[in-house]
């Protein structure tokens, strides 16, 4: 592991980004050349009676706003534990759990029932994430192994507070916050993930988060040395995977107007995992970049749309997304790298004794 | 805390593992005997106790498959995926071959299970240890293909047709002296299923060779530190190759199993199970860091997973969360305790240390 992590470590930076976004431009080429129809944009009414946009392009994007909220989380917490919280999924219905608990306590929607909701959603989800946090950092457990505890019963526990299979919430205020402000023809989740964007990035920038972050990844021994609290850093990026958790939670739940234990934000762990290490951050810890994890939920949302649009049955997808993402990741790995450059400089240099020596100089 | 591993000559009493594996039988053994008294009922008669091997030889089987990769620093999780195309094609296969109750089809249908593990072992084994991709994402691409072509091979459950298959799936080991007497006076023996053996000689055959081989010993090097692995030379990335393929090659094994236990196939078969079997293993003793683990623990945690099934299905809290609720809290304490325990034993030799030191 340690070797493997050195190796990467190296190569962070800039360079990160470019096997993602080659990716994301091989998938635009391919759809640009399947069916150029695919980019075309429209303007619709909705049911409501409001425009929206409408197109691939626009449901790519809304359709990964969860996604992508998560994967900024779970960057912070993959960079700075070297590990991932695999109960992301479940604390998000939990989340969405107690965002309909709270709502329905109260005889209508108004918009400060709702920012109560999304407060005491933050919060319990905070509480959720903060005990894996504590089991990660003060008993010093692999996050995966300590995340799997509220992986395996999460659910239960969603569906304990809700007290039913899908309660529903039916209220302009929900369907605007999960669809689109009148008005607004853009979709409102894609706000969502803007505005978590923002707010992440004017912490990095103001504050040493990010400094800290990655040194206690990539050596925790000598943060500690250098002043740095390691149990604080990693307690800090499991708080903010938690905001950013219950953000997609009430998103997801918005967007269905109902909360379901069993099919809210299913498997999202996984892909969440997948946008982080497509987008080249080591899932060691260390050095990351949350924009290349955002990146990565896009292609996976984009790899899935496109093979809807191809007509393949949706249950078969998971085979075709396996094999695209074994090739992304085989894209990064440093080994073939290494072996990609060689054979490139002998297609290069070859032939030419003179110009295979001025290479190797 | 490798080196301990490999030193089979140990001054201190337990190691790691063996303390992590006592207490885990301790508990298992608690436990029972707790839904011996409080239950009574079956789990009086030793048939209880087969049935959770017959009902789990599956769940056993890949538990052992990861608790190898575990111990040398890996993880697997498309051993379900695995597990649910193999049931699926074998399904498809005794049904396809036309001849029925025939010998060679199911022995063919055998090693379709086995290559079906064989080509995932191989190929996420090379993607790991030969290109250098981190194990998680490639085992996460494996369960998203095994999933995939299984719902691509047939959306609706399948159902086994092949009579040989079915007589030889209805054969049962029949121990007489652990039966018990039924009230009309028939003496009913205690029954095990083949896949129930064959989940115990998996046990028995991956201990000896994580504790006798020279391939186990170098897989808990390789976990335990990769760096002095190397130095003390060996081969790194071939041991761990063969671990993943040792791996995939039981998973399909427990998927033939699975299919042997229950015969038909559907596309959510053994959904989820590669959770249930990391949890097994870390129960069981095994670190999910490497270095650390026994077998015969992760068979055990296995059993508890198994027994709080049954005790939840036997009592009136009979509702899928009561289940994961159960497996959730169980979990915590044991990840808890395992924590707490090393953390204390890890204080004490540091202090030991540090005394020598003095003198």
């Amino acid at each position: 592991m340690s070797e493997r992590s050195i190796g990467k470590k190296k190569s962070g930076g800039v360079g990160q980004l470019l096997i993602p976004l080659v990716a994301l431009g091989i998938l635009l080429l391919f759809n640009l050349i399947r069916d150029p129809g695919f980019y075309s944009i429209g303007v619709a009414v909705n049911n409501s009676g409001n425009k929206v946009l409408t197109g691939n392009i626009v449901s790519i994007i809304d359709s990964a706003s969860e996604l992508a909220i998560i994967a900024m989380g779970m960057t912070l917490v993959t960079a700075a534990c070297g590990g991932q919280d695999i109960s992301v999924g479940a604390v998000g219905t939990i989340a969405g759990s107690i965002f309909v608990k709270t709502l329905k306590a109260f005889p209508d929607i108004t918009f400060g029932t709702l920012i109560l909701a999304i407060l005491a959603c933050c919060a319990v989800t905070i509480l959720f994430t903060g005990f894996n946090g504590v089991l990660v950092s003060v008993f010093k457990i692999q996050p995966m192994i300590a995340t799997l505890i509220l992986f395996s019963c999460g659910r239960s526990i969603a569906y304990l507070i809700v007290g039913s299979a899908t309660p529903q919430i039916d209220s302009p205020i929900i369907s605007a916050m999960g669809m689109t402000i009148p008005g607004i023809p853009i979709p409102t989740p894609i706000f969502g993930v803007v505005l978590v964007g923002l707010i992440l990035a004017a912490i990095f920038r103001l504050t040493t988060l990010r400094l800290y972050t990655e040194s206690v990844g990539v050596n925790q021994g000598a943060a500690r040395l250098n002043g740095i609290n390691p149990v604080g850093i990693k307690m800090l990026s499991f708080v903010i995977l938690g905001i950013c958790v219950a953000v997609a939670g009430i998103i997801g739940t918005s967007r269905m107007g109902q909360v379901s234990h069993k099919t809210l934000l299913i498997d999202i762990e996984m892909d969440a995992i997948l946008a982080v290490a497509i987008g080249g951050n080591n899932l060691g810890g260390g050095r990351f970049k949350i924009s290349g994890s955002i990146l990565g939920a896009y292609i996976i949302q984009m790899l899935t749309t496109t093979l809807l649009a191809m007509r393949v049955d949706p249950v078969n997808i998971k085979a075709y997304k396996a094999i695209v993402i074994i090739i992304i990741v085989m894209a990064g790995s440093p080994v073939v790298k290494q072996k990609l450059t060689a054979l490139g400089r002998r297609i290069r240099f070859g032939g030419a004794q003179a110009a295979a020596s001025k290479g190797v100089n | 805390m490798s080196v301990k591993q490999i030193g089979k000559t140990c001054r201190e009493p337990l190691t790691d593992s063996q303390l992590l594996m006592t207490i885990t039988i301790g508990i298992f053994a608690v436990m029972y005997a707790a839904a011996m008294i409080f239950m009574g009922g079956g789990f009086l008669r030793t048939q209880q106790f087969f049935d959770l091997l017959n009902d789990n030889a599956a769940l056993i089987i890949i538990s052992c498959s990861l608790t190898i990769v575990m111990i040398g620093g890996g993880i697997n999780i498309s051993v379900g995926g695995v597990i649910g195309l193999t049931v699926m094609a074998c399904a498809l296969y005794l049904n396809g071959t036309g001849i029925q109750d025939s010998t060679l089809g199911i022995v063919v249908t055998f090693l379709l299970a086995l290559g079906i593990g064989l080509a995932f072992g191989v190929l996420q084994g090379f993607l790991i240890s030969y290109l250098d991709i981190q194990p998680f994402i490639v085992t996460l691409a494996g369960m998203f293909l095994s999933r995939g072509l299984t719902t691509m091979l047939s959306v609706n459950p399948v159902k086994v047709t092949h009579e040989g298959f079915l007589s030889l799936v209805k054969n049962r080991l029949a121990i007489p002296w652990l039966g018990y007497t039924a009230k009309n006076g028939n003496l009913i023996p205690a029954k095990l299923e083949i896949g129930a053996i064959v989940a115990l000689a998996v046990v028995a055959l991956v201990y000896l060779m994580l504790r006798y081989m020279k391939l186990g010993r170098h897989i808990y090097a390789l976990g335990g530190n990769q760096q002095s692995a190397l130095m003390l030379g060996i081969n790194v990335k071939r041991t761990r190759f063969i671990s993943y393929v040792i791996s995939g090659l039981l998973s399909g094994l427990a998927g033939f199993v699975f299919l042997m236990h229950k015969p038909a196939g559907n596309a959510s078969v053994a959904m989820r199970s590669e959770m249930d079997a990391i949890a097994a293993s870390i129960i069981g003793g095994t670190l999910l860091t490497g270095g650390v683990g026994n077998v015969i623990g992760t068979f055990f945690g296995a059993l508890i997973l198994a027994t709080i099934q049954k005790i939840i299905a036997l009592s009136p809290l009979n509702e899928s969360w009561w289940q994961e609720m159960a497996n959730g809290a169980m979990l915590g304490l044991f990840i808890l305790l395992q924590s707490v325990i090393l953390g204390n034993r890890g204080k004490h030799k540091k202090a030991d240390f540090q005394t020598v030191q003095k003198e």
